[in-house]
This record gives C-alpha cells, sequence and structure tokens, in this order.
C-alpha cells in the first residue's frame, strides 16, 4: 500500500492526462460554440439543451431503480413542482427512498 | 414557468450582439450585463452546499475505489483536485486496477467526458458576456450537478455569470475531502445505498427537470431525450446514454422548430 504521501510518477502522468482531456471538454464546448454563427434554429436546439440533458441522464437511472425509488422520484418532482426548493425535495426524495425500501 | 419569453429575449439580444451597427443606445438589459461578482460566488456556494453534500457521497466511494486500485491519499486527493470528474475518475481507477494502459485510461476518459462539451455550449448565452478568464477559468469547475444548477438559476432569470464558479467551488472541495476521507477509511465505509446516498444525484436532477420544464413545448423533447438515452444505454456501455439521448432532444427540437 506504501505511504500515504506517496506519489508515483506513472500515476502522476495519468492523472496530468486525465485532467487534460477533461479540461478540453470542459471548455471545448464553450470555446467551439463561440466560433460558429449559429442560425435561429440551431438556438432553439440549444434552449432545450439543458432539459434533454437532465432528461437523457435520469431517464436510465430511473428505469433501472425499482418501486422505492419511482415513488421517491413521484414525491420529489411533486414537492419540487410544489415548493420550488431545492433542498427540501432532495430529502423529501431520499427520506422516502429509504422508507419504502424499508417495507418493500 | 415563464421561461419561453426569457428565451425569445434571448435569441433577439443574440442576434443584436452579431449585428455590428446596433446602437449604443441598446437597454442595458438586453445584452452584456451578465455579472461576474464576489455576491454571484457567495451564491453559488450557499445554494450548491446541499448538493455538494450529495456530491460527497460519491466522493467517499471514489475514494474508497481508489485505495482498492492502489492509489495514495496523495495521488487519488491529486486526481479529485485536478480532474473533478466523478464518473470518469470512477471508470479511470476501475481500469488503472486491471494495469489497463494510460493511454487508453485517459482516451476513455475523454469520451466519458465529451458530454462536457454540450455542457458548455449550453453556457454559452451567458458565458460569452464574460472576459475569457472568468469564463474559461469558471468551466474548470463544471461538474453534472452544479452546472445543472447553474443552467436552472440564470434561466429563472439570475444574471450571475459566478454562479458556476461558487457552486463548483464547494462542489469542488468537499470532493476532495470526501475523496480523502474515502482512501483512509477504505473498507470502514459500507454501503452508500443504506443511507440513500444514491439517490441524491437522483432527486437532484428530477429537481432540476421539474425547473427547467416548460409546459407542452418540453414534451417533444424530452420524450426523445428519455427514449433514446433508454435505447442506448440498452446497447451502448458506459456514459454514452446522455450525450446521444441529449443530442436527440435537441435534435428533434432543431428538425420540428418553425421559423
Amino acid at each position: 500500500m506504501g505511504s500515504a504521501l506517496a506519489l508515483d510518477p506513472a500515476v502522476l502522468t495519468l492523472v496530468a492526462g486525465m485532467a487534460l482531456v477533461t479540461y478540453a471538454t470542459k471548455a471545448g464546448g464553450l470555446w467551439l460554440v463561440g466560433r460558429v454563427d449559429l442560425s435561429e434554429r440551431a438556438e432553439a436546439g440549444l434552449d432545450v439543451l439543458p432539459g434533454a440533458v437532465v432528461v437523457a441522464f435520469v431517464a436510465p437511472a430511473l428505469a433501472k431503480g425499482g418501486v422505492p425509488e419511482w415513488i421517491a422520484a413521484a414525491t420529489t418532482v411533486a414537492v419540487a413542482r410544489k415548493t420550488g426548493n431545492l433542498l427540501l425535495s432532495l430529502a423529501v426524495g431520499v427520506g422516502t427512498v429509504l422508507a419504502v425500501r424499508q417495507v418493500v | 414557468m415563464a421561461d419561453t419569453d426569457t428565451s425569445r429575449e434571448r435569441a433577439a439580444t443574440d442576434r443584436d450582439s452579431t449585428n455590428e451597427t446596433t446602437p449604443r443606445s441598446t437597454p442595458s438589459s438586453e445584452r452584456g450585463d451578465v455579472t461576474f461578482t464576489l455576491a454571484g460566488v457567495r451564491e453559488g456556494f450557499v445554494t450548491g452546499f446541499p448538493v455538494a453534500i450529495g456530491v460527497a457521497g460519491y466522493g467517499v466511494v471514489f475514494g474508497v475505489l481508489a485505495g482498492r486500485a492502489g492509489l495514495s491519499v496523495a495521488e487519488a486527493g491529486l486526481m479529485s483536485a485536478t480532474v473533478l470528474a466523478g464518473a470518469a475518475q470512477l471508470i479511470a481507477v476501475e481500469l488503472w486496477a486491471d494495469s489497463v494502459p494510460a493511454i487508453t485510461v485517459v482516451a476513455t476518459v475523454g469520451i466519458v467526458n465529451l458530454r462536457y462539451l454540450l455542457l458548455g455550449a449550453a453556457l454559452r448565452p451567458w458565458f460569452r458576456h464574460l472576459s475569457p478568464r472568468a469564463a474559461y477559468g469558471s468551466v474548470f469547475f463544471t461538474a453534472d450537478e452544479n452546472w445543472a444548477l447553474t443552467i436552472a438559476t440564470l434561466r429563472a432569470g439570475s444574471r450571475r455569470g459566478a454562479f458556476l464558479l461558487g457552486s463548483g467551488l464547494i462542489l469542488w472541495g468537499l470532493w476532495i475531502v470526501a475523496t480523502v476521507v474515502g482512501v483512509t477509511a477504505g473498507d470502514l465505509v459500507g454501503d452508500p445505498a443504506q443511507y440513500g446516498l444514491d439517490f441524491v444525484v437522483i432527486a437532484l436532477f428530477l429537481t432540476l427537470a421539474a425547473g427547467l420544464w416548460e409546459g407542452r413545448e418540453s414534451v417533444r423533447p424530452w420524450l426523445a431525450a428519455a427514449g433514446v438515452a433508454l435505447a442506448t444505454n440498452a446497447v451502448l456501455p458506459g456514459e454514452w446514454y446522455v450525450i446521444v439521448g441529449a443530442l436527440a432532444g435537441a435534435g428533434i427540437e432543431m428538425v420540428t422548430h418553425d421559423g
């Protein structure tokens, strides 16, 4: 295992490579889209992109889940729609999933 | 939500700014008034705190896996501090543990992170008004969670361009701390599911979806995104479903856009 502070050159190279590639993807989208003149059609696509990313991210995760996750998901959305309070809907969602897992 | 009006305004703003002859008298509310202030950093920091706590749960998991892969506390902490990409880091240490060559690991990290291109592109309407230093410095702190929070906040009418940086700083700090805790604690940590931590990110994205919902206009792109994401997840490994599903949602909107 070695010392907690050990720094292996091979690992450092890997970390540096990962950091560079990751930053390139984070900055690349902003940079690329700033170079090109966007049509109104492209703007419309860009406009729905955030929602589309969120939905694409969450759909398979929910499909993989079971009854506790689905009930908790419905509760989370209901609280979010009703209150618009992030912390509250997170707390209710996690609380619900824990509670339902006890009984299912 | 009343988001439709904002987006039309924004489209109009973008057209204005490409036209160099636009009179200087354009009201400041229509262009260039995205700020980058300490107040914005603070708001992002405070609003992002509960989200960062949830992400920290995954940071502990990452730390445990990194330790099992043979990384020291310093190595894992350094990776979290300089990379800041949860899914990519998890996949990287799993591959590394199986003695996969560094080049392949880095290439895989790039593919897993491709979705950040889309996240960065979506920030453009606001970040194009910031200085390059502020914009390109801030995007380092992009993670799925604080990006989504930032987009939701900006779309709700906030002009605080420093929100991404503020929410990213708290997430970054807790991500590093959680990594160190995970490597150190190792096997002492049990299954995160027993605390419901596995559901935090799902709950977060559902909450954000509720905020991004624009009524009937969202139905078609969202159905396309969800359907294609599910299909992609069934046939392709890794995180491809996010990028393919999101592109399908944006694509259907572009194809059916009337104007």
